[in-house]
């Protein structure tokens, strides 16, 4: 089976793809990414800024369970075209990760189902890689915490 | 910093990208090893060294001799590095596409 989400991550280079087919018309898709109420839904996050139009900026802040502020990230958009295309900045605050430039596509492919392409570029292959095994060395520490957890019960 | 060496800076290196793939046919002793390099003996220990820090290599110890043979659980674990980052989006994009059809069924 094809998967709805798919990352193409070509050796030696400092940028990456990411696709998504989604079961939704182009509008309803593309305001999830407009509307800050819903981006504060599907992304977990607290939404301090969205301005969605050309050189607006964005802020988000993610709290944990106790409300404390854990990660904030911010940018700018070059460019935000409904229902087709934004181009945006992404920082990640009080990280050593260098911001990285984000094009986002949206296609309709029929009247409910469409089509996202993210294409992220990075400052150096190296960031990239380092951010593409984030979530993997965290999956790993996870193990690592659970099966500790485990082992302290016995 | 972390001190334990990182898999991914090890396979970085050719050559102990080489010796992994040697290895992956069968186990075989340093010496047979390093018979398949141009590189002088001790730089092949080294690679060795590096590769069973990180667990990418175990030894076994068979008469006299030592055989290295690659760990496939940790090689696995590089095979399959990025899906964690594929499975983070998708968890995404399915709460996105959960949320707005809940949102188009209230309309």
């Amino acid at each position: 089976m094809k998967q709805k989400t798919q990352i193409h991550a070509e050796d030696g280079k400092q940028e990456l793809l990411i696709t998504r087919e989604f079961d939704l018309p182009l509008e309803l898709l593309f305001k999830a990414y407009e509307e800050p109420s819903i981006v504060e839904q599907w992304m977990g996050t607290k939404v301090l800024k969205l301005e969605c139009h050309k050189h607006g900026s964005w802020q988000f802040a993610t709290s944990d369970a106790q409300g404390k502020v854990v990660f904030r990230s911010n940018g700018v958009f070059h460019d935000f075209i409904p229902n087709q295309k934004i181009t945006r900045t992404f920082e990640m605050e009080n990280t050593p990760f260098d911001t990285q430039l984000e094009f986002l596509e949206f296609e309709k492919l029929t009247d409910n189902t469409s089509k996202l392409t993210m294409h992220i570029v990075y400052r150096s292959v190296e960031l990239r890689d380092q951010m593409l095994k984030l979530p993997f060395a965290q999956g790993i520490n996870m193990a690592h915490n659970r099966l500790q957890e485990v082992l302290s019960k016995k | 910093m972390n001190l334990r060496r990182d898999v991914f800076q090890a396979i970085a290196d050719p050559t102990r990208r080489a010796i992994l793939l040697l290895l992956a046919s069968q186990a075989m002793t340093a010496g047979a090893i390093a018979a398949n390099f141009d590189t002088a003996r001790p730089t092949v220990s080294k690679h060795l060294q590096i590769l069973t820090e990180c667990e990418l290599l175990g030894q076994q110890q068979t008469g006299r001799e030592i055989y290295y043979h690659l760990n496939i659980e940790k090689m696995k674990e590089i095979a399959d590095f990025i899906e964690p980052f594929r499975k983070m989006w998708d968890d995404r994009f399915n709460h996105l596409e959960a949320i707005m059809k809940n949102y188009q069924s209230q309309k």
